[in-house]
């Protein structure tokens, strides 16, 4: 069964077209990627499966509901978690503050489950500081794990590894592996990082100029082939 | 020598009890201003409401209710002015304010229109002459501290009120799940969306806490004087430079301000008069921000954007 279907998607930044006619599946328990160059509608594919940008004329099926008219809030609250390109980490508030915002789609809104810290143990021992005092590669694991603990059902993630020291990356790519060997969650993952990408996806769509040019299973296609469409 | 150390406490006294009528006043404005960013001129009048409710709740009790009881009139009033300027407040924020976001200099003007709007709807229903609000019995009266120097009930009465607004407030904005939502909404809308916040919501009850908060203010003012259509207009200078000097955002910046300048006005006030001590304190408020343009207590974070 899919847990999401996009059909015909157009999105548009005011009056410029930025995707056209887009269609995408992804499969329960499947990690799926969305590959590109800069500016070719990545991060404009994954506001728009948030409802942050308009998409006149589209359908997003999430889990059987079509949600292409619902408000923001109304599609978290389906089960849809969102890691945005600059992390959004909510500066002023303490690092465990954040996390408890992660559980606002869920009914308790203070129970914090602690397995998260075994995920990423490195949260643990800063709870009380600041969000905005992190260095980028703190903020982007407190923002996954912000985004783990409602257990959603659909997890997008836009450049995980942007500007992250290679370390933190490999703690990244084992996190996302853990979570899909445990297989309760899918995953829809913008990337430019194709080594990282063929570590953790079953299935990539590579995007150009708005539109859809190449997709397939990660195992079946040459990695050259793919860098190919994605080189500049 | 007594005489003398008594006017200076009776000095200390009053520039606190200034201070805490200023820093009720602005509790309100701190949230709306100060994390809504919401430049709300109308702000001055939701006090007026406030105390025009406290009004209305004692004619209530004067005409309907057994005169025995007529002095707990006013623990009914300081609720009741609490939700009324709320409501009211909230019908401000779904109709007007909610088009305003991000907009600060539109937001100015159109709440300027609303405050004169509110003025002439009270001069409508209450009469432009100003009206008296007659104080409990228990609050009359003061705390007798030497022979000739008696603190009133009254003043002491509206600091404890002071104390406790701010108590609740704070314990409303950092220890609760409500409290913990609004920040996170004022800090980054879409990403709070993103996680599922309703923050048309958010908005609407952040803005009916603050406008409800002025209505608390506006209640305590009736203790100190009558009441009138303009009540507001008095205070929201002063009630703006207590959000803007103590910095922007934070509660303890708006006690620290509030204390400053009310203090600032009695003690200048004392050894000059009372439009020369006025001007002394904006004198000393606009000096200040031009060393520190952020105010007292600036929020500091290694994210660049804020």
């Amino acid at each position: 069964m899919n847990v999401l279907d996009v059909i015909g998607l157009n999105a548009y930044y005011g009056d410029s077209i930025i995707l056209k006619n887009i269609n995408l599946s992804i499969k329960q328990g499947q990690v799926v990627c969305l590959l590109g160059r800069n500016g070719v509608g990545k991060t404009t594919f994954l506001k728009s499966i948030m409802g942050l940008v308009k998409t006149p004329n589209s359908s997003i099926m999430f889990d059987g509901t079509e949600i292409a008219k619902m408000p923001t809030y109304s599609r978290a609250l389906q089960g849809i978690s969102y890691v945005p390109q600059g992390r959004d980490i909510f500066p002023q508030l303490s690092v465990y503050e954040n996390l408890l915002l992660g559980l606002e789609r869920t009914k308790n809104k203070s129970a914090l489950n602690e397995s998260i810290y075994e995920l990423f143990p490195v949260l643990k021992t800063m709870l009380k500081r600041k969000g905005g005092d992190l260095s980028g590669g703190q903020q982007q694991q407190l923002a996954i794990a912000r985004a783990l603990v409602s257990n959603p059902k659909l997890l997008l993630l836009d450049e995980p590894t942007e500007g992250i020291q290679p370390s933190v990356i490999q703690e990244i790519a084992r996190v996302i592996k853990k979570l899909k060997n445990k297989g309760n969650i899918t995953m829809l993952i913008v990337e430019q990082y194709l080594e990282f990408v063929l570590g953790v996806a079953d299935y990539f769509y590579v995007l150009d100029k708005g539109c859809i040019v190449m997709e397939g299973a990660t195992k079946d296609n040459e990695p050259q082939q793919i860098q190919a469409k994605i080189a500049i | 020598m007594i005489g003398n150390m008594e006017t200076y406490v009776l000095q200390i006294f009053n520039g606190i009890s200034v201070s805490s009528i200023l820093m009720l006043a602005a509790l309100g404005l701190a949230i709306i201003f100060g994390l809504m960013k919401i430049i709300n001129m109308a702000h001055g009048e939701l006090i007026m409401i406030g105390a025009y409710v406290t009004f209305v709740t004692q004619n209530i009790f004067l005409s309907y209710v057994d005169k025995n009881l007529f002095d707990i009139y006013f623990l009914l009033a300081l609720p009741a002015a609490f939700i009324v300027t709320a409501f009211i407040g909230y019908l401000l924020e779904i109709t007007i304010v909610r088009h305003l976001y991000g907009r600060p200099l539109d937001s100015l003007l159109a709440t300027w229109g609303v405050s004169l709007v509110l003025q002439q709807l009270a001069r409508s229903i209450f009469g432009a002459p100003n009206v008296d609000v007659r104080s409990p019995q228990w609050l009359n009266g003061g705390m007798i501290i030497f022979s000739n120097l008696q603190l009133p009930y009254k003043r002491l009465f509206i600091m404890l009120l002071v104390v406790l607004c701010i108590g609740g407030v704070y314990y409303f904005l950092y220890k609760t799940t409500g409290g913990r939502r609004i920040r996170a909404v004022m800090q980054n809308r879409t990403m709070a969306q993103s996680l599922g916040i309703n923050t048309r919501k958010v908005d609407a009850m952040t803005f009916a806490i603050g406008s409800g908060l002025a209505g608390i203010a506006g209640c305590a003012l009736t203790l100190l004087g009558s009441i009138g259509p303009t009540l507001g207009t008095n205070y929201i200078i002063d009630t703006f430079m207590v959000v803007v000097l103590g910095g922007v955002g934070t509660i303890i910046g708006t006690v620290v301000g509030a204390g400053i300048i009310g203090l600032g006005n009695t003690i200048f006030e004392f050894f000059t008069d009372a439009s020369l001590g006025k001007v002394l304190v904006f004198t000393v408020v606009i000096l200040f921000l031009q060393w520190r343009p952020q105010g007292f207590f600036t929020i500091k974070s290694r994210s660049l954007d804020e």
